[in-house]
């Protein structure tokens, strides 16, 4: 069973939740929990779990190197890149690998076999226990612009084969509803949705919900964090919208200063431990419902 | 086909608007004010982490720098945009923007034989009986698959990234814009809003372009960072709030755009607001403000407000403070900003 957990909005409380979960899910022995950082960008996960990091892998995308003896300089690789990282100039060829996908177009157009792919690092890819939890995070490389390919290649990495028995994959994605957020959502079997009930926060839990729900069709529920304090916004919204709100964090002093020191609110606060048996309980009823 | 065209067509009156509503605003503006010979700013609010106050800050510079600076407003925060709902803003431009593409696959002309599945590398090809289709959600379109096909069978056609929008606002005119769900091109519709304001910021002579940042470090952040004479990084102090600054000050650096950090929350946790003071310190960074926690920012959110609307409340009172800071670097003759240790350390 794979669980996204996504919000429109940042700092909304994604990590809180899949931390939090992770750790009363596994450390309860209610499921064998992986738990993967997808926000490559700026992860957090790490730092409230301290994993024991084991495994490392470096993420490349391969970009086209050209062997001029070969070339004939026609400019079928300038032509069939879409993302103009080729262009040919009189006997020239020029590459620009920042703008370069990887898709291998170039190599494979070229007539003559000019062009080799060679990697290009985009960043790295970690792993190791902590606790009970089997955690991964992705590390995009600061000055890169790209992080789908670092999740793509975590999630083909870290996700247990489905002859493992079925584990509980939590994943962790990055805010927004733009590409990386597709790549995080793309293959789960639900997406819990954190927001918090201000105007902020439902507006962009409606763009969640249109991008999880809407164009991945996946059956999502809401989790309200900070709950209390705005307005009813989001009530009024997911009721319209007919998607259920499975759990409400309270705005609560302790969480915020658990959270901020790093620590994993669920030790510093066990009350909340259960609520989250619960949340975890009705995912899998809204899970079997759909089926 | 016939879809390209009108889009096209749109595009062109888009264009032809935009540049009469440039006349109009030059004209009203040179009818208003004076010249200026003031270089024109343009300063970009990040953070990294997302839900730090990047937008709650925006606000409250824009209507404290409107009072006697004339602006130029831009959301580049093209996943979430939240600025327009503080502001209020008035719409009076809407136009579809179209920058990529993803293929196609014709069924009659579609054999089975698989090899667009082989050659895509990001699984966007799906076996469906005998044939295949594309997962737009997935294509990037890359057209590797059309070049290779042997029967011909696959084309590229439009995928629309978004809308755009300029809006009317009290305090200046707001480029915004909203990504269509999970799209992939959110860095160009991020520089088109951005390259849109700057056009109007340069017409108009405005002396500040605001823009409002996404979170995170990649695509999107790039695009709204380029060409920035200041970075305003709001910072949370806590553990992952001081690891994501870390990680955008790397960022900003790597791309030569000078920074300067303001905590928000600031009151919540002591020993992390000293974390982010000796980051800057050892960073050579200016620190240029302290927000307390407030529960006014939410109050004046819920009612579409900045919070500097909220004129003695203590979050209102440090914005200021933060303002006043930050109005020498308007005032700045070179490019890259006034001295770097020029901020006042809080």
């Amino acid at each position: 069973m794979i669980v996204a957990i996504a919000s429109g909005k940042g700092g909304t409380g994604k990590t809180l939740l899949a931390t939090g979960l992770a750790q009363v899910l596994a450390a309860d022995g209610l499921a064998t929990v992986h738990l993967l950082d997808c926000d490559v960008e700026e992860p957090n996960d790490h730092l409230f779990l301290s994993p024991t990091l084991t495994r490392k892998e470096e993420v490349s995308i391969l970009v086209p190197k050209i062997d001029l003896a070969r070339c004939t300089f026609c400019g079928r690789c300038a032509q069939v890149c879409t993302f103009h990282a080729l262009a040919v100039v009189q006997k020239k060829v020029l590459t620009f690998p920042q703008l370069c996908h990887g898709c291998g177009s170039c190599a494979r157009q070229c007539a003559s076999g000019a062009i080799s792919e060679e990697p290009m690092r985009m960043g790295q890819l970690e792993a190791g226990d902590a606790g009970k939890i089997h955690f991964a995070q992705g590390l995009m490389d600061v000055g890169q612009a790209m992080a789908t390919p670092v999740i793509r290649r975590l999630k083909q990495w870290a996700i247990p084969r489905e002859a493992e028995g079925d584990p509980l994959v939590l994943l962790d994605s990055p805010p927004g509803n733009a590409c990386s957020v597709v790549e995080t959502l793309r293959g789960s079997d639900f997406a819990l949705l954190v927001t918090e009930p201000t105007p902020f926060g439902l507006h962009d839990l409606e763009i969640a919900v249109e991008l999880a729900r809407g164009e991945l069709k996946l059956p999502v529920g809401v989790v309200v964090n900070r709950d209390g304090v705005g307005d009813h916004g989001v009530d009024d919204f997911c009721a319209r919208a007919g998607v259920p709100i499975l759990l409400r964090i309270p705005l609560d002093r302790r969480i915020a200063e658990a959270y901020s020191a790093g620590a994993l609110w669920v030790d510093a606060i066990p009350e909340y431990r259960e609520p989250l048996r619960r949340l975890y309980r009705e995912v899998q009823a809204q899970i079997g419902g759909g089926q | 086909m016939k879809q390209s065209v009108t889009l096209s067509s749109k595009v062109d009156t888009a264009k032809s608007t935009l540049g009469a509503t440039l006349a109009r605003l030059t004209a009203r503006v040179h009818s208003r004010r004076s010249l200026r010979t003031r270089s024109r700013k343009q300063w970009v609010i990040l953070s990294g982490k997302g839900g730090t106050g990047k937008t709650t800050v925006t606000a409250a510079l824009a209507h404290l720098a409107a009072r006697e600076h004339q602006l130029v407003l831009a959301d580049a925060d093209v996943d979430a945009a939240n600025l327009e709902l503080l502001l209020s803003p008035t719409v009076v431009e809407e136009h579809e923007y179209v920058d990529g593409k993803v293929a196609a696959i014709d069924p009659q002309l579609c054999t089975g034989c698989g090899e667009c599945a082989e050659v895509c590398r990001f699984g966007a090809i799906v076996a469906e009986g005998l044939n295949y289709r594309v997962d737009p959600t997935a294509c990037g379109g890359c057209a590797a698959c059309r070049y290779h096909c042997p029967a011909k069978a696959i084309s590229m056609v439009d995928s629309p990234t978004g809308r755009w929008f300029r809006s009317e606002t009290k305090l200046g005119p707001l480029f915004h814009a909203r990504l269509y769900a999970g799209q992939e091109s959110s860095g160009r519709l991020v520089t088109q809003v951005k390259q849109n304001a700057r056009l109007l910021a340069t017409e108009v002579g405005a002396d500040l372009l605001l823009i409002d940042g996404p979170p995170g470090i990649g695509c999107p952040v790039i695009a709204a960072t380029s060409g920035a004479n200041l970075a305003i990084l709001v910072a949370e102090p806590s553990v992952s709030g001081v690891h994501d600054l870390e990680r955008i000050l790397s960022t900003t650096r790597h791309f030569g755009v000078p920074a300067v950090v303001c905590v928000n929350k600031a009151d919540i946790n002591p020993a992390q607001t000293a974390q982010v003071k000796a980051l800057c310190a050892t960073q050579q960074v200016p620190l240029v403000g302290a927000i307390p926690f407030d529960t006014t920012v939410v109050e004046a959110m819920v009612h579409r407000q900045p919070v500097t609307q909220y004129r003695s409340s203590p979050a209102a009172v440090a914005l200021q403070a933060l303002w006043r800071d930050l109005e020498p670097w308007l005032e700045a003759e070179t490019e890259q900003g006034p001295d770097r240790h020029a901020g006042r350390h809080v």
